[in-house]
């Protein structure tokens, strides 16, 4: 503990056994607080939580509008069109992961705390992956039975998604963080990321078509799960050096 | 090595050292090009399929070799100056970013015209076209994500984060469109996935990327020589050049 | 005099700063101590918060070297980070969180579970009993302020770095305010703070010049 610690100026109120000063203590109580405040702030603006998702239902519409709504047609481009509508549906929620933080000054804290500022972004993109990702890949079969998509590749779909919109909100992640300081950031968002999506998309899109045919999912599965592997190990780290840059700037 | 990284803190000595290094590179260019161009389209033999349309390549597997070996560059430069806070290492990376878009853009182009007599369509999706393609895309983006900071030095530390992402991601890319194509397309013939070329073919091919390459460190050298007058142009040894040349 | 006193010490050394081609100050030391009051002076633009964001270590765009208790930054920034407590222009307060919400958060990314009545306590002494349960966003700017200087309260740390915490706030809490920051200097802490408030006059307090052109006066 540092020296000044014990006799702190400030108040005589805090006690030593307040403060939960080792370091496994202080990570997890603040990793915990960051989950909790985070979930809290999109609770209370429902209607963010919900829009990902009328997108989602929405872009699908579009396509049996402006393709055909011949139902052969549509079995056999639904995992495609699924995926990618998922896809743009989590981007749109992207830019607002660190917009909030940064126009209110607390993202300025973020960035003094002593703890390592990569688990605490980690911690606000998981929340953002339980309220938009999940949502995503739970909805998606209810759309596909509206695409036709045939029978045998809901469960994978699902899974896929779920899986693969992980790594999407780990990988735009870097890009909200570093376009978060900028005043039209949004688009220039959607420019970064999109090009980097595109192995998620290939693979994700890659097992609901393999479990159409009747096998080889698993090994898309098992991509994507590699996949995510990797972006959490890495993508943490660009996150904290692109919010600092933002801050810079 | 240490004593090198040191030099190159220095805009002005890697101005001078430049001034006499561009002269051999560019002299290396043209003479590379020349010759790997006459080699290639007037005397190297026409190939057994596609006849003389395969002469595309002498522009098509250069510009692509270094498109993806530009995008390598501008991520080391990125590390480099993230780790040693080089300044010349930055603005090399600045410039090299729209000549790597040319040189993608290139290989795209050639690879469509190349598909004329081949496919009998300007575009195809085949797994190197789409790669570039999406290549095309990373390079967009980092150029993109310079121009829109204010302040240098988070555009710069920005584009530096954003190139080594892109590079990690290029092999995966890559692979991931290799699968995806040979999922969806049966085995056609792909564009270099033949037998070995003989020597009288890949002999201008490789003056050519030799070429392209020496090009591409030339055109580098010149514009990081301009951008460091451009950045420094408050200093006095920048102001002492511009009144000797006079 | 406290113990605490001779270990607290930020320096600065032949500080630069370069935004836009201009340099805002150059070949600039400072040397702040414990039970000082540094108020950084200047006239809009000259770099005041500029100068406070490299000082906590947010900037990384300058030259020159930082000490904090006589190490260099870069070796003891962890421990740094753990005795600064920095306001910045922008309160940090999500309006949808009530004030009492809020202070949980900031008490936990300080690694502490804290309590309720802790942070009751601390919402008192800023004159906001009443309002602990009343979303930020419908509480006014300078109640929203007062919610951030709640945190020198609440997180005893030594060295706080102010960028204008007077925005806003009232005749008594300006008051209230110059009292809690001599307090704090006279305990060991060591205040650094920019703002366009005229400070009361005392021992503790220091200033430096921040002027056009970039030439720093340290004096008193």
């Amino acid at each position: 503990m540092p020296v000044t610690d014990a006799r702190s100026p400030a108040t005589g109120r805090r006690t030593p056994a307040e403060e939960a000063r080792e370091p496994g203590g202080g990570l997890a109580v603040a990793l915990w607080a960051t989950l909790k405040r985070d979930l809290v702030l999109l609770m209370r603006r429902r209607s963010e939580v919900l829009n990902p998702l009328v997108f989602f239902a929405l872009v699908i519409t579009l396509f049996p509008i402006g393709i055909s709504p011949d139902p052969q047609l549509l079995a056999t481009i639904a995992p495609g069109l699924l995926w990618v509508a998922a896809l743009l549906a989590a981007l749109l929620s992207l830019d607002s992961l660190f917009r909030g933080d940064y126009d209110d000054g607390s993202l300025e804290q973020l960035l003094l705390t002593p703890q390592p500022l990569p688990m605490l972004a980690l911690a606000k993109v998981a929340v953002h992956w339980l309220l938009t990702g999940l949502p995503l890949s739970l909805m998606a079969p209810v759309l596909g039975i509206m695409l036709s998509l045939p029978a045998g590749s809901y469960v994978t779909l699902a899974i896929s998604l779920a899986l693969g919109t992980a790594s999407l909100s780990l990988i735009g992640a870097i890009g909200a963080a570093l376009t978060v300081g900028l005043s039209r950031g949004g688009v220039l968002l959607s420019l970064l990321v999109l090009p980097l999506y595109i192995p998620v998309l290939i693979f994700g899109a890659g097992a609901v078509q393999a479990a159409i045919l009747g096998d080889g999912a698993a090994a898309h599965l098992a991509i994507l799960g590699a996949l995510l592997a990797l972006a959490l190990m890495l993508a943490p780290w660009a996150m904290a050096a692109s919010l600092r840059i933002s801050i810079n700037g | 090595m240490w004593a090198f990284i040191n030099k190159l803190r220095s805009p002005k000595w890697f101005y001078a050292i430049g001034a006499r290094l561009q002269p051999f590179f560019w002299l290396a260019a043209v003479v590379l090009i020349l010759v790997g161009t006459v080699w290639g389209l007037a005397f190297a033999p026409a190939d057994y399929q596609q006849g003389n349309s395969f002469r595309i390549i002498y522009v098509h597997v250069p510009a692509a070799f270094l498109a993806q070996s530009i995008f390598v560059s501008m991520a080391v430069c990125g590390l480099v100056f993230m780790v040693w806070k080089i300044k010349v290492v930055d603005m090399a990376a600045a410039m090299m970013a729209p000549l790597g878009a040319a040189m993608t853009f290139v290989s795209l182009f050639s690879g469509a015209v190349w598909g004329v007599p081949t496919w009998g369509t300007w575009w195809m999706w085949d797994a190197r076209l789409t790669s570039m393609l999406i290549l095309l895309f990373l390079y967009l983006g980092v150029i993109a994500l310079r121009g829109a900071f204010s302040s240098r030095d988070s555009a710069s530390r920005a584009a530096s984060v954003l190139a080594m992402v892109g590079v990690i991601n290029i092999p995966i890319i890559k692979y991931s469109v290799d699968w995806w194509y040979t999922l969806h397309q049966p085995a056609t013939f792909t564009i270099t996935g033949r037998a070995a070329m003989p020597m009288e073919m890949w002999a201008p091919l490789l003056i050519m990327v030799m070429g392209f390459y020496s090009f591409f460190i030339a055109v580098t050298l010149m514009r990081t020589r301009s951008e460091i007058l451009r950045r420094e142009s408050n200093k006095r040894w920048v102001r002492d050049l511009a009144t000797e040349e006079r | 005099m406290p113990e605490c006193a001779l270990t607290l010490s930020l320096q600065a050394r032949k500080l630069a700063c370069e935004r836009d081609d201009r340099w805002l100050f150059e070949d600039l030391d400072l040397d702040i101590h414990a039970g000082e009051i540094v108020r950084i002076e200047g006239p809009n633009g000259s770099g005041k918060t500029t100068l406070l964001k490299i000082l906590s270590g947010q900037l990384a765009d300058y030259q020159g070297e930082l000490y904090w208790n006589g190490e260099p930054m870069r070796e003891s920034r962890q421990a740094f980070l753990e005795s600064l407590l920095y306001l910045g222009h922008a309160p940090g307060v999500k309006a949808a969180l009530t004030p009492l919400e809020n202070l949980a958060w900031y008490q936990a990314l300080a690694g502490a579970r804290g309590n309720e009545a802790a942070r009751l306590a601390a919402l008192e002494s800023v004159g906001l009993v009443g309002f602990e349960d009343v979303p930020a966003g419908q509480l006014s700017a300078g109640q929203q302020r007062r919610v951030a200087l709640a945190r020198l309260e609440l997180t005893p740390r030594p060295l706080w770095v102010l960028d204008e915490p007077f925005t806003a706030i009232d005749r008594d809490g300006v008051a209230a305010l110059e009292e809690r920051l001599v307090v704090h200097a006279r305990a060991g802490g060591c205040v650094l703070v920019t703002t366009h408030h005229e400070l009361r006059e005392t021992a503790e307090l220091r200033r430096v010049r921040l002027g056009r052109g970039g030439q720093p006066h340290a004096g008193h």
